[in-house]
C-alpha cells in the first residue's frame, strides 16, 4: 500500500491527479470500519487531515476537514446540535463535514442542516473547480458526483442563515446511534420555513410542500402546525430495516418537524 | 516506516497495509493495555490520545499517525504513582471485569483536563463511547464524580 500525506492543498490535489482512483482518509472513522469489516484493502491512500486548507473556518465556508468537535462549538446552534449527536467524544475528534458529505449515507447528521440551507459542496481537482449545490453532489445513497481526480474542499453556506434554528434525532441512545429520524427547521422572521430530513429517504428529504404551506403562517394555529405535520409526514420516503419501519419513521418525521417547529417559533 | 512517540517514547514501527494504530500498539510493540473489541468504534476499549485529542486507536490508520504523539493508558500513571482517575477506579469499585478500564480511564483523565470541574452530566457525555459489558456504570461515575468536586 502506498501511502501520501500532503501537507498543502496543491500538493494534495497533486497526490489525487497521478492517483485518481487513491482511497482518500480523514477521520478514518468509516474507511476504517471498511478495512476492518470489508476487508477494504487500498492500493493507494491520501491522507488529508495534515492540509491546512481543508481545516479553515471562515464564516459560511466550512472546510471539509472541520471536525465534529469543532462543530459543537461553532455559531450555528442546529449544526452545534447535529454535531453533538455524532458517535462519542471519540468520534467527534476524528470525524469530518467533508467525511460526511463524502459518505453521503442518508442518515448522515450535519446534512439535513446543510440540506436545509441549500449549502453547496466545493470540490478541487488540480485542472479544476467546482460548486454543485447538495442535492447535486449526493446523488443517492451513498453516492455523489465526486469524480476521480477530485477532492471535497467544503461547504458553502448562503449569507442569510437564520437565528432560529433546531436540529433533533431519534434513536435508541442519546449517544452513538445513527439516526431514525433527524431534521432540522430553520425560521426567518418572515416566516419562511425550511424542513430538512436524514434517515427517510435514499438521500436528504425536503419536505417542499409543508415548507410552503407553513411558510405563509406568520403564528401557525395548532391545526396549521398539525397539517404541517401531515405534509411532511406525507412527502418522506422511508424504508423498514433493521433500525425501525417505514410506518414509524413516517409518523415520527411529521412529531419531529412540528416539535422543533414549536421550539423555534 | 512511521515515527511515533509513544508515552513519550520514541519508536520506528512498519505498519502492514492499512492496519490500525490499535493492531500497530498490541501486535508490534506490545503494548496490550488499550483493548481490541468491536474494532468499529463503538466500544472506546481502544482509546488513547492521539496529539492530543481523544480517539478510538481502531479507527486510526497507522501509516496517518506518522510523526504523531501517542499516549496510551500505559502512560497515563506516573511511574509507579497512579493517576488519579486510576486511584478513584480502584477505591471506588469502578472496575469489574477490567476490559473496558484502560478506555475509561483514558478518557476520564482528558475529560478532567479539559473540563476541570465536570458535572455528573459531563461525566457521562465524556464517557458515552466507552461500553462497560459488565454495566458497571453507576460505580464509574461514583468514583469520578470526587475528583470533579476537589479539582
Amino acid at each position: 500500500m502506498e501511502t501520501l500525506l500532503p501537507r498543502h492543498l496543491d500538493e494534495a490535489l497533486a497526490a489525487t491527479a497521478a492517483h485518481p482512483e487513491a482511497t482518500i482518509l480523514a477521520g478514518g472513522t468509516d474507511l476504517m470500519v471498511a478495512v476492518a469489516y470489508q476487508a477494504l484493502r487500498p492500493a493507494v491512500v491520501i491522507g488529508i487531515r495534515r492540509v491546512p486548507e481543508l481545516q479553515e473556518w471562515d464564516g459560511r465556508f466550512i472546510g471539509a476537514g472541520v471536525t465534529y468537535s469543532r462543530l459543537e462549538r461553532g455559531p450555528f446552534a442546529a449544526l452545534a446540535q447535529a454535531a453533538r449527536t455524532v458517535g462519542s467524544p471519540q468520534i467527534r475528534s476524528a470525524g469530518t463535514i467533508g467525511g460526511n458529505l463524502g459518505t453521503a449515507s442518508p442518515a448522515g447528521d450535519s446534512l439535513p442542516f446543510l440540506a436545509a440551507l441549500d449549502a453547496e459542496v466545493l470540490l478541487r481537482s488540480q485542472a479544476a473547480e467546482r460548486a454543485l449545490r447538495w442535492d447535486e453532489f449526493i446523488t443517492g445513497p451513498k453516492r455523489t458526483a465526486l469524480q476521480p481526480g477530485e477532492l471535497i474542499v467544503g461547504a458553502r453556506l448562503p449569507e442569510a442563515i437564520p437565528d432560529r434554528q433546531a436540529f433533533a434525532k431519534i434513536g435508541t441512545r442519546t449517544a452513538m446511534v445513527i439516526a431514525i429520524v433527524s431534521c432540522c427547521v430553520l425560521r426567518w422572521d418572515d416566516g419562511t420555513t425550511r424542513v430538512a430530513l436524514g434517515s427517510v429517504g435514499p438521500t436528504t428529504v425536503r419536505p417542499r410542500a409543508a415548507e410552503t404551506m407553513i411558510s405563509t403562517e406568520r403564528r401557525p394555529s395548532s391545526a396549521a402546525l398539525d397539517e404541517f405535520a401531515r405534509l411532511v409526514s406525507a412527502e418522506v420516503s422511508p424504508i423498514n430495516d433493521h433500525r425501525s419501519t417505514a410506518a414509524y419513521r413516517r409518523h415520527a418525521s411529521g412529531v419531529l418537524a412540528r416539535r422543533l417547529l414549536e421550539r423555534v417559533l | 516506516m512511521i515515527r511515533l512517540t509513544i508515552n513519550g517514547v520514541p519508536h520506528v514501527v512498519d505498519p502492514m497495509g492499512p492496519e490500525s494504530l490499535l493492531t500497530t500498539l498490541r501486535d508490534r510493540l506490545g503494548l496490550f493495555g488499550s483493548k481490541n473489541a468491536c474494532e468499529q468504534g463503538e466500544c472506546g476499549s481502544c482509546s488513547v490520545l492521539l496529539d492530543g485529542r481523544l480517539v478510538c486507536s481502531c479507527l486510526v490508520m497507522a501509516v496517518d499517525a506518522d510523526g504523531a504523539a501517542v499516549t496510551t493508558v500505559e502512560g497515563i500513571a506516573d511511574g509507579e504513582t497512579l493517576h488519579r482517575v486510576q486511584e478513584a477506579m480502584v477505591n471506588a469499585g469502578g472496575v469489574q471485569c477490567g476490559f473496558c478500564t484502560p478506555g475509561i480511564v483514558v478518557a476520564a483523565s482528558h475529560l478532567l483536563a479539559t473540563t476541570p470541574s465536570p458535572t455528573e452530566t459531563d461525566i457521562r457525555e465524556a464517557l458515552a463511547g466507552n461500553i462497560c459489558r459488565c454495566t458497571g456504570y453507576g460505580a464509574i461515575v461514583r468514583a469520578l464524580e470526587p475528583l470533579a468536586a476537589e479539582s
